[in-house]
């Protein structure tokens, strides 16, 4: 028995969607609706699609499902106690999320933060990075067939998820920093972990590109798909590699540094293309660049306070000061009941999130509650550009192109 | 990164406000904060666009002042110029509090939509010349504006209509009681006693929902 094989030639989206206008012309359309039950596994996200054959023509995004209303809650609480809900947003980067947050209440208080601290938040920052892109680019292969390398950039992740887990008691909702600090200082011989870690970790993002990378299915289901000019991406407010991947050199550790980062020599990748490829391609490189943080953060660790220790209004001090001394002891029941004081007035903070940046705009009118806190969500940005992405390509290209945006819905939602 | 590098300064801003003067300055802690009039609005919008470098609106929100200010909504927008390297905050005041309107600006910005969308859905702020102004976070029947300071925490019950359900089954869906959710607070008052911690417990499943 013999078989022959036949070229296909995939060609590019317009000519496609020519060739299936004409070929389609006078048939009916079909409305299809996709979720709300995860069309990957990204949360809970709706599509009202309306196709002609296999052509998307028409893709309406529903969201919501996952609102839980945290910025009505926000102004109920103190600034402290909203730090588990950030845990919440972009679950899979909660650390990245605590710091984010942080740093923008401490711009409202217009507090130094000592070097120590900074280190540290550049050092879990960049961890969470690398645990939601090891997560995302996973996924991603699994949306577009491939199992396997799902299966090592998850076991990687656990790793990551087990160093968290020593540093902040929980692996998965960390709530680690506190307004002026972080929760706790890093325990003893953490470090070495994670440069052991980040020593590994390397020999296993080869692995996932031997399988992806050069893997002519996972390249003909993601080159040319989804593509996204520049000028799109800035115009619907896109951000993160999402954004770079369609060329844009923008990048806050660069061009706004927080937390220290100027110090820390590292590469931003750029896409030429802007497809699910290239997106696909700036991921997998932000993590190298990631890996060169974390090994010049643990190389020059700073010593000294962990904490703002002059924030004697912000920053509870930690509880062996607390049990041994009258003044600390209240300064804590303050924090605690009163929240941390904040002037009032108006701050804004973006930092460069694994998704993207995420924002705080919050309005202080003083006291330890804000007034208004709105969250700038990253996925919540980067999907408004769908409705205008997805027509014009095949109902199997939309899996690819949401596993390559690389959304969350507890973010976009919120 | 850093080249055509060029600091949001006071000249820029002595700039800005000889060229519109619809423009005030507000302040210039964390970064440039303007008020713009609303009739200009959109015009203010597309100079930022298309001759000064602000071609990221990275936010566009809404603050609610409460029922007793004159203002009572306040529409804020951020932008990001990659050649300054800094943020632009500009406020719009809506000045009718009872129908507040702020006009739209997606057809200059397209990441406006949504923003637009979910002010909407929040605040009950109109904008107007909005391509599809609709909620976004809630359903489509959902009858409150939960951002509004009015708006109780612990939510109010709602029934949840569901048109197309309702025509193909002709039930309507119920939904579960919500017990007075789980944070309920006075919302005044000094934080201790205002603190969401404790439970509604003025009435349960036996007793039933004050009025």
């Amino acid at each position: 028995m013999s078989t022959t094989t036949k070229e296909i030639s995939i060609g590019d989206v317009a000519a496609r969607q020519a060739a299936g206008v004409s070929q389609m012309e006078g048939e009916e359309r079909m409305a299809l609706n996709v979720g709300p039950s995860h069309p990957t596994t990204h949360g809970v996200l709706r599509l009202i699609m309306e196709l002609n054959g296999d052509m998307i023509e028409k893709c309406e995004p529903v969201l919501g499902y996952l609102h839980r209303g945290d910025e009505k809650i926000a102004e109920n609480m103190t600034y402290n106690q909203f730090v588990p809900y950030t845990d919440r947003l972009d679950y899979l980067s909660p650390l990245a999320n605590n710091v984010a947050y942080a740093i923008s209440v401490e711009k409202l208080a217009e507090l130094e933060i000592p070097e120590r601290c900074q280190a540290i938040r550049v050092l879990v920052c960049e961890l969470a990075r690398i645990s939601s892109h090891l997560l995302g680019m996973g996924v991603f292969g699994m949306d577009a067939g491939a199992w396997t390398p799902f299966m090592y950039t998850f076991t990687e992740r656990e790793k990551l998820y087990t160093l968290f887990e020593e540093l902040t008691g929980a692996r998965f909702t960390t709530s680690y920093t506190r307004i002026g600090g972080v929760a706790r200082d890093i325990p003893d011989g953490w470090l070495k972990k994670v440069s052991k870690f980040c020593d590994e970790l390397p020999k296993a993002i080869d692995e996932v590109e031997k399988l992806l990378t050069r893997n002519r299915i996972f390249i003909d289901r993601t080159e040319g798909i989804g593509e996204i000019s520049k000028e799109d991406a800035l115009a619907y407010g896109m951000t993160g590699p999402n954004l770079r991947a369609s060329g844009v050199d923008l990048d806050l550790r660069k061009d706004k540094p927080y937390s220290g980062y100027e110090q820390y020599d590292f590469d931003v990748p750029i896409g030429t293309r802007g497809d699910c490829y290239d997106r696909y391609l700036v991921r997998i490189e932000e993590v190298r660049q990631s890996i060169r943080i974390v090994n010049q953060v643990i190389k020059n660790f700073p010593s000294g306070a962990w904490y703002a220790e002059d924030a004697k209004k912000i920053f509870a001090p930690p509880k062996e000061k607390i049990l041994n001394s009258m003044e600390e002891l209240i300064q804590n029941f303050m924090i605690v009941t009163e929240g941390p004081q904040m002037p009032s007035g108006e701050v804004y903070f973006e930092a460069e999130n694994p998704k993207g940046a995420l924002g705080f705009y919050i309005v202080s009118k003083g006291g330890g509650v804000p007034y208004r806190l709105k969250i700038r969500a990253p996925s919540f940005c980067n999907l408004s550009i769908l409705d205008k992405l997805a027509p014009g390509h095949l109902l199997s290209d939309i899996t690819v192109i949401l596993g390559s945006l690389d959304f969350v819905m507890g973010e976009c939602d919120r | 990164m850093q080249d055509n590098f060029s600091m949001i300064d006071q000249d820029f801003t002595d700039g800005l406000l000889d060229k519109h003067d619809y423009l005030a300055e507000i302040s210039h802690a964390d970064c440039l904060t303007l008020s713009c009039k609303p009739a200009h609005w959109v015009a203010f919008a597309k100079y930022l666009c298309q001759e000064e470098t602000f071609d990221l609106l990275v936010d566009l929100t809404a603050i609610d002042q409460g029922d007793t200010a004159d203002i009572r909504f306040e529409v804020v927008a951020h932008f990001y110029s990659r050649v300054h390297h800094d943020y632009l905050r500009v406020h719009i005041d809506c000045l009718d509090n009872d129908k507040p309107e702020v006009d739209s600006i997606a057809s200059i910005y397209p990441a406006a939509d949504w923003h637009e969308r979910e002010a909407f859905d929040m605040f009950g702020i109109i904008f107007s010349g909005h391509p599809n102004l609709k909620r976004i976070l809630m359903w489509d029947e959902y009858p409150y504006h939960p951002l509004r300071k009015e708006f109780p925490l612990a939510g109010i019950d709602t029934p949840l209509p569901a048109p197309d359900v309702v025509e193909a089954t002709d039930a309507s869906v119920e939904p579960a009681p919500m017990m007075g959710g789980p944070f309920v607070s006075p919302g005044s008052g000094p934080m201790s006693d205002a603190e969401p911690r404790a439970k509604d417990e003025s009435w349960t499943e036996e007793t039933e929902k004050p009025v």
